[in-house]
């Protein structure tokens, strides 16, 4: 008997021993393929033009995992040729390196979201989240007829605040105008809304989401976010553009 | 070989070291050794296949390092002498679908609408790759079938905002109505909340009635239209003067023509939105769909006829 076959048959009679090696042997495995991931610089460059998301927008993220939507709706367009042809240029790493955490997602009982933002109006996604079948009769979708009450702004600060110390790119003025601003996006008349194209650059959605300017909803929340998807840098589109003919 | 044990002896006293390893007279295989109350353990070799296979992937395995992206060094990694990327594959497979398309996709690169219509080979392979277009991107909102529903227009009716030309249709879908697109089509009812309560109610009650045609010119309400809404949907209601605003005369209304309905769109004005599409589609396939959505038109149209 060779003594490697010997060092196995004695290591199989300790089981802990056993359970040790086994962890050892296939944590090398995960050590090989996801420790380089923060070495190796072309794994998350991030474009100059991401943007961090708007105060009302970061509220609809947190409604969006509040109701769960992840559990349904991945946001990770993979580089694969038919996921191109269908939703648009696959997903970049990049793309949500402000996500704490990121929404990918694996499973897909509705289609992907990476690439949703303006495809459909603000109110079809109104009507949708009230009820799905009012637009798709055929839809699984749960209802959401909720989302049209008032949005809870109390820790919003708070939010962006904490995201700014994981690493998002807040700036002051941004960090200091959240009251503000999660109220002046979904008002596009008011005085306040001009602040948003300054802070947030100008292709953010300044509009009434809901239809109502008057109240501040989880709808307006939910919907500025849906529309921001896939619109916060242009850098996945470049890749498209520039494929060889 | 010790063929009894008394059973006070423990099985950890029985051990590849202590036991004694025999040949199994029916397999023909080892024993491990290992015996509980008299029951031994067979100590079946590895199947042979299965190593051989397993050697295959690692003999695979140093040929993939070389050819693939394979090992970490540092910040980069090593590239493989083929230079392929997951990213690459899916873009040149990406092309390669388009190519495919291309062959008869081209045809609508211009938006020569007469010719494409009548061109029926054209179409036996055009249309059935527009209908997977239309449910992709139109029918969560204009339905399957293009029927439309309340606040989305119906498709596969004769009524027309921005006239059913193909072109017309086109020219509707590249940039889109009231979205972010700077030459999109702008329509706007205004909110008529400047209007008394009174004056929104005979209002309301007049343009409900338009489509039944019971309506008379003496009707003090009359006037208030002639003032309010006549510049936008024509003095007999009609509408038909491309800016969005619907005819009142007949059942074209996409919210509804009821007096509640009507009552909430004179109180906060009502200003649908049809994204535009040049950024998702590309022009052929934008004329394609035109003309596809055209013929939903028209073929509503025999079937009433």
């Amino acid at each position: 008997m060779i003594p490697i076959q010997k060092l196995h048959y004695n290591l199989e009679k300790v089981s802990m021993g056993l359970v040790a090696a086994i962890i050892f042997a296939a944590s090398i495995g995960g050590i090989v393929e996801i420790a380089p991931l923060f070495t190796i610089k072309e794994t998350v460059e991030v474009p100059e033009d991401l943007r961090p998301l708007a105060p009302l927008e970061l509220a609809g993220r947190q409604i969006y995992i509040r109701e769960g939507c992840y559990a349904c709706h991945s946001q990770m367009i993979r580089s694969l040729s038919d996921e191109i042809d269908r939703y648009g240029p696959y997903s970049l790493a990049a793309e949500s390196a402000y996500d704490h955490p990121m929404l990918w997602g694996s499973k897909r009982t509705g289609p992907d979201l990476a690439r949703v933002g303006r495809k459909y109006s603000d109110a079809w996604h109104v009507k949708h989240l009230i009820n799905p079948r009012h637009v798709v009769p055929t839809s699984i979708m749960p209802v959401y007829p909720w989302l049209m009450e008032e949005l809870d702004t109390s820790l919003l600060s708070a939010q962006v605040s904490t995201l700014h110390r994981l690493g998002v790119p807040y700036d002051t003025s941004q960090l200091e105008n959240v009251k503000t601003d999660v109220l002046a996006q979904s008002q596009p008349d008011s005085d306040e809304a001009e602040g948003i194209a300054k802070r947030y650059g100008k292709d953010v959605a300044v509009r009434a989401f809901d239809g109502n300017p008057e109240k501040l909803t989880e709808m307006d929340a939910v919907v500025a976010y849906l529309q921001s998807l896939g619109t916060r840098t242009k850098e996945p589109y470049k890749i498209l553009s520039e494929k060889p003919k | 070989m010790t063929t009894h044990r008394s059973r006070s002896v423990s099985p950890d006293d029985v051990d590849f070291k202590d036991g004694i390893q025999e040949v199994d007279p029916v397999t023909g295989y080892d024993t491990t050794g290992h015996r509980w109350n008299g029951i031994r353990e067979l100590n079946t070799p590895f199947p042979r296949l299965v190593l051989v296979i397993l050697m295959l992937t690692f003999i695979y395995s140093v040929i993939a390092w070389v050819l693939l992206p394979a090992w970490p060094i540092g910040k980069s990694y090593t590239h493989g002498i083929l230079g392929l990327t997951q990213e690459g594959e899916a873009i040149s497979g990406f092309v390669a679908i388009e190519k495919t398309r291309q062959s008869w996709l081209s045809r609508f690169d211009k938006p020569d609408f007469a010719a494409l219509a009548a061109d029926k080979l054209l179409l036996a392979k055009a249309m059935p790759a527009a209908v997977r277009l239309f449910e992709d991107n139109c029918a969560v909102c204009h339905g399957q079938k293009g029927t439309g529903g309340p606040g989305f227009p119906n498709l596969a009716d004769a009524y027309w905002l921005w006239s059913g030309e193909p072109k017309e249709i086109a020219q509707t879908i590249t940039v889109g109505i009231n979205s972010t697109d700077d030459d999109a089509r702008f329509a706007q009812m205004p909110a008529f909340d400047s209007l008394s309560r009174s004056d929104r109610k005979k209002l309301a009650d007049y343009v409900t009635a338009l489509p039944q045609g019971k309506t008379s010119a003496k009707d003090p309400a009359s006037a208030l239209f002639a003032d309010n809404c006549a510049p936008c949907h024509g003095d007999d209601a009609t509408g038909g003067l491309e800016n969005g605003a619907p005819s009142l005369a007949d059942h074209s209304v996409i919210y509804g023509q009821d007096r509640h309905t009507v009552l909430t769109t004179l109180a906060h004005g009502r200003q649908g939105v049809m994204p535009a599409w040049s950024n998702r589609l590309s022009s052929a396939e934008i004329n394609l769909l035109a003309l596809y959505v055209a013929q939903l038109a028209s073929k509503q149209n025999e079937r009433t006829k």
